[in-house]
Parts: structure tokens; sequence; C-alpha cells
């Protein structure tokens, strides 16, 4: 085995260890706040995958746009809601707990029994490496030309949505009488100095 | 254009010719320039934020340090020193896990991304095909790292200078990366080494800014703002947000952002400059110069001469733009957060795609003057 063949075993296992944990880790912690965390790790590993699968443009796109813009969305939608809302214990909510987990259990059998059955067309070719780049262009513009366009429309759309919503003028029917009281206070609903990180980290 | 020095290959090869088999003496060369590169930057720290003391005071007509070490030069290690030896205070109601991690991942990507960094020829850890896009792909990592500092201190201005933060960086992303587009348009190439070949043809004449004169400058206010220096520094604007994300930090994890903040400076300048500026070219070109005086360009000592030159001017066309940043510091008011959004989503983002879509037209109509 020569030193580049050892380096992608070792960061081969690494990474799958990294992309497993870090996915469990997403799911199991009840701190949303960590899980969002975590999903970036998990978007991180996946490139590291990536790019020992010699596709380096994908991993550089998946880093910009799963970790830098998906999973700061996300993040910004948990801090800016910061709804501090207590749950009322189920009862019997284990049964809800082992009925997830046999269903997710069942779905990974499922998976791996079609993953093994299949008998995988390998391709051959050489990979394109660094000429990749230019290779997904050219695609774009051809024979992937139709979905490309369509991927745009529906972006469009979304934009013109996030408009919609954000141009949202409230035109208050009457003007109310104590306009003038509050007019150098900002709306903000009392609560304690601790409310950011919650009671999840105190335990 | 010549070959340049290539040490990789002479020190695989001295190695070789001393006994040891060709793979490990690979394995013995890689970690050097990492190792050297990791040291450039540290020491780059030291020497722009004594730039950063001296031109501050010469810009408010006072002396600056001057006392530690000549002309105040150890005042940054004596920093340094201070800020390894405070305690360090992890806030009780902070959440002790995300508050140590946020400082480490707003620094590693910025060190990472030294990785496409060229200083000559051959003189970069890797010529990836990715090149530039990678830097683009690292800098949005750091944004996380800001969002968890700011979360995890439990304290408003924090949280709130960590949104603002991230807020930023991620709208000036998106100028930032159409300029960059532009260059690469130009260079057919993410190459960081294409991109500067690109423009060697004509010494001074060639570089990318008389190319790209609205890209240049849409460039530079987007990295001002990437790095969060004056103007636009908001995320720690002091009347405001006491520190922003680094108010519950001491010691040495407030370390590390001071240090991350400084080498991204110089990063973004090392960027600028080779994708504007030429990089590591002389004003005139060194091979015309060489055919002028009968110089072959595989000589030994010419090569030499060219490395050292590539790489002084790669250093100092960084550090003219770092103290352009410096003196933008300390001359420029800061914007308000909703002036910096509007700058940012309606002047610099439409701007940019004009930009982006001239290029493609000038490359079409002209494809000898931009790269066809």
């Amino acid at each position: 085995m020569t030193l580049a063949e050892g380096v992608q075993l070792v960061s081969f296992g690494l990474l799958a260890i990294m992309v497993i944990g870090t996915a469990l880790g997403v799911v199991l912690l009840p701190n949303i706040v960590y899980s969002a965390f975590l999903l970036g790790g998990v978007f991180i590993s996946i490139a590291g995958l990536y790019v020992l699968l010699n596709a380096g443009f994908v991993a550089a796109a998946q880093i910009l746009i799963y970790v830098g813009a998906v999973n700061i969305l996300i993040l910004f939608g948990i801090m800016l809601v910061n709804k501090n809302q207590p749950f009322s214990p189920v009862r019997r909510g284990w049964i809800r707990l082992l009925a997830t987990g046999g269903v997710c259990l069942g779905l990974f059998a499922l998976l791996a029994t079609v993953v093994f059955g299949t008998s995988w067309q390998i391709s051959s070719a050489v990979p394109a490496g660094d000429q990749a780049t230019v290779l997904i262009g050219i695609h774009l513009f051809t024979d992937f030309l139709l979905p490309f366009e369509l991927a745009s429309i529906l972006l469009l759309m979304a934009m013109i949505g996030a408009i919609v919503l954000a141009r949202r003028e409230f035109i208050p029917d009457e003007t109310p009488a104590d306009a003038v009281s509050d007019a150098l206070t900002l709306p903000e609903r009392p609560r304690e100095l601790v409310s950011a990180t919650g009671e999840t980290t105190e335990d | 254009m010549g070959q340049g020095i290539d040490l990789q290959r002479s020190f695989v090869e001295l190695l070789t010719q001393l006994g040891l088999p060709s793979g490990a003496a690979r394995a013995i060369w890689l970690p050097l320039p990492m190792t050297l590169i990791l040291i450039a930057a540290t020491v780059s720290i030291f020497v722009t934020v004594w730039l950063e003391r001296k031109i501050s005071a010469a810009a408010q007509q006072r002396i600056g340090p001057e006392y530690a070490g000549p002309l105040g030069t150890l005042q940054a290690a004596a920093d340094g020193i201070k800020l390894l030896f405070k305690e360090d205070i992890v806030p009780s109601k902070a959440d002790p896990i995300l508050f140590t991690l946020g400082p480490a991942l707003v620094v590693i990507p910025v060190f990472l991304s030294y990785l496409i960094v060229p200083f000559g020829q051959n003189m970069v850890i890797t010529d990836i095909g990715v090149g530039i896009f990678l830097w683009i792909a690292l800098s949005s990592i750091t944004p996380i790292g800001l969002l968890m500092s700011g979360y995890s201190s439990n304290n408003k201005y924090s949280l709130l200078g960590g949104l603002r933060a991230a807020a930023q960086s991620i709208s000036y992303e998106i100028p930032l990366a159409l300029s960059v587009l532009a260059i690469v348009m130009m260079s057919n190439s993410l190459s960081t080494i294409d991109i500067v070949e690109q423009q060697a043809q004509y010494g001074i004449l060639g570089w990318n800014v008389w190319r790209q004169p609205v890209g240049f400058l849409i460039f530079w206010v987007a990295a001002l703002a990437e790095c969060e220096r004056l103007p636009f520094d908001l995320p720690e604007a002091e009347e405001e947000l006491v520190a922003g994300y680094q108010t519950e930090y001491t010691g040495m994890k407030f370390g590390l952002f001071y240090v991350g903040s400084y080498v991204n400076l110089v990063l973004s300048a090392l960027i600028f400059s080779v994708l504007y500026l030429g990089g590591w070219e002389f004003p005139v070109s060194v091979s015309w110069l060489a055919s002028l005086l009968n110089v072959s360009e595989t000589t030994p000592w010419l090569q030499v001469i060219t490395a050292a030159i590539g790489i002084m001017m790669t250093v100092i066309k960084a550090y003219l733009l770092v103290f352009l940043a410096v003196l933008l510091r300390w001359t420029v008011p800061r914007v308000r957060i909703d002036q910096l959004l509007d700058l940012g989503w309606k002047f610099l983002l439409p701007v940019s795609l004009v930009n982006l879509l001239l290029t493609a037209a000038l490359k079409i109509t002209f494809p000898v003057a931009f790269g066809g």
C-alpha cells in the first residue's frame, strides 16, 4: 500500500465515522441548536467524501451552498424565532420512540438489501478530476438545459414569495389612543435574561 | 512563460540521490511548505498589527508604540504574551462546548484558505483545479463560527453581534463571488496560477485592474465587509454592541478572533493582488527583461532572482492593500446596519451582475483583450 492509498483509507474511515456520528447527533439530541450545528458537520463531512471521489468542484459547491447558505438560514430561523414553549410530557411517550426506531430500522434494512442486491454498473472511465468544472458546465447548457432552467424558475418563484411576505404592509384601521406614550419603547415581551439558551443547557 | 524554480522536484531529487525512496522523500517534503506558510501567516499578523498601530498614530498625529523593541515592533508580541497568560473565563450560564468551538471555527477556514495563495510559478501549496472557488466556499464557513460564539455567550449583545456578522457576511459574499466570476470568465480557469499567468503578458498593462475597474472596486468593498473592517465593522460596533460576539471572550479565545481577523485581512489582500494586480508579476515582465539582456530563462541565478522578486512583489502588493485598509479604518466613519444592507443588496449586487454580463459581452466581442 502506498502513502496515498493509506491516506485515502484513513480519511475515508474518519469521514464515514464523522458523517454517521454527526447525523445521529442531529436526530437524537434534544437541543435543536446543537442539531443545527451538527447538520453543518454532516454537510462538511459529505464534502470530504466528495473530495475523496475526485469531485473537488462538487465538494466546494456543497460547502458553499449547504454549509454557507442552507445551514446558516436554519440557524437564523432558530435564533430569530426564540419560541420558549415548554412541552407537556406525553404519557407513554416511549411507544412513539420505539415505533420511530422500528420504522427507521426497517427502512435501513430495506435500503441495505436493495444496495447489496443490485448489480451496480461500475464505470471504468478515468475520473475527470480538474476538468470536472468544464464538463459540468457543458452538461448544464446542453442535455440538462431544461432542468437547469426549471430550477431557475423555481428560485424565481421562491424569491417573489419572499418579497411578497417581506413587503406586507400593516395599515391599522384606527390609530390607538395611547400612541404617544409608548413611542420610544420597543415592543418586547417580558422575559428572563437567560432566555436565549433556555433550560436545555442548565442540566 | 519559463519553467521557474521548482523546489519540490529539486528537494525530492536531492533526497533520492542520498538513497531515500522517492515516496519517503515526498512524504518528508509534504509538511515543509505547510509549516512555512503557517509561520508566514503568523508573522504577517505581527506586521499588520504594528502597521495598524503606527498608521493610526500617524493619522491622529501621535507617535504610536515606541518603547517595545525598535520602533515598537515588539508591541504585538507583548500583546500576544499577555493574551496567552490571561485567565480563560467561560461565563457561568454560557454553553461551554459551543463557546470553545466558536473561535476555532472562525480561524480554521482562514488558515486553510492559504492553500491556494501563490507566491510564484511553483510556489503554492497545491495548485488545485477549483482554486479560487475553494476560498469562497471556505469563507462561507466562518459565519457559522460567529453565530456559534454569539449564541453560546448567553449575552444579548453577543447574540446580536453574531447575527449581524453572519448577515453581513452572507450578503457581501454574493457581490464578491460575482466579481471573482468575471475574472474567472476572462482567464478560463479557477486556478490561481492560471489567473496570474493570464495577466502576465504585458507587464503592468496586462493586469486585470485595467480590464475590470468596476469589479476591482466591488471586490475591495466586499472584501472589507467580509473582514469586518471599518467602515463595515458593525458586528463589533462598540457604541451599540459593546464588542459584538467577542464581548464575553478573554485570553487566547479572544486572541483567536484577533488572529483570525488580521490573517483574514492579509489573506484578502493577497487574493486581491492575485486577482487584480498580477500576483507575483513585476510591473515590467521579467522574461522580457531577460531576453533584453540575452540571459536564458533556465539560468539558475536568474530563476532564483525571479522567485525572490515574485515573493517580494506579492507581499508588497498585499501590504499596499493592507495599508489602504488601515488608512480607511482611521479616516472613514462607520455605516449604519440598514445602510450596509442597502449597499450590499441594492447597489453592489445589481452592479456586479451588470459587470458580469458586460464582461461576457466583451469577451465575445473582443476575444483578444478579454481572454476568448
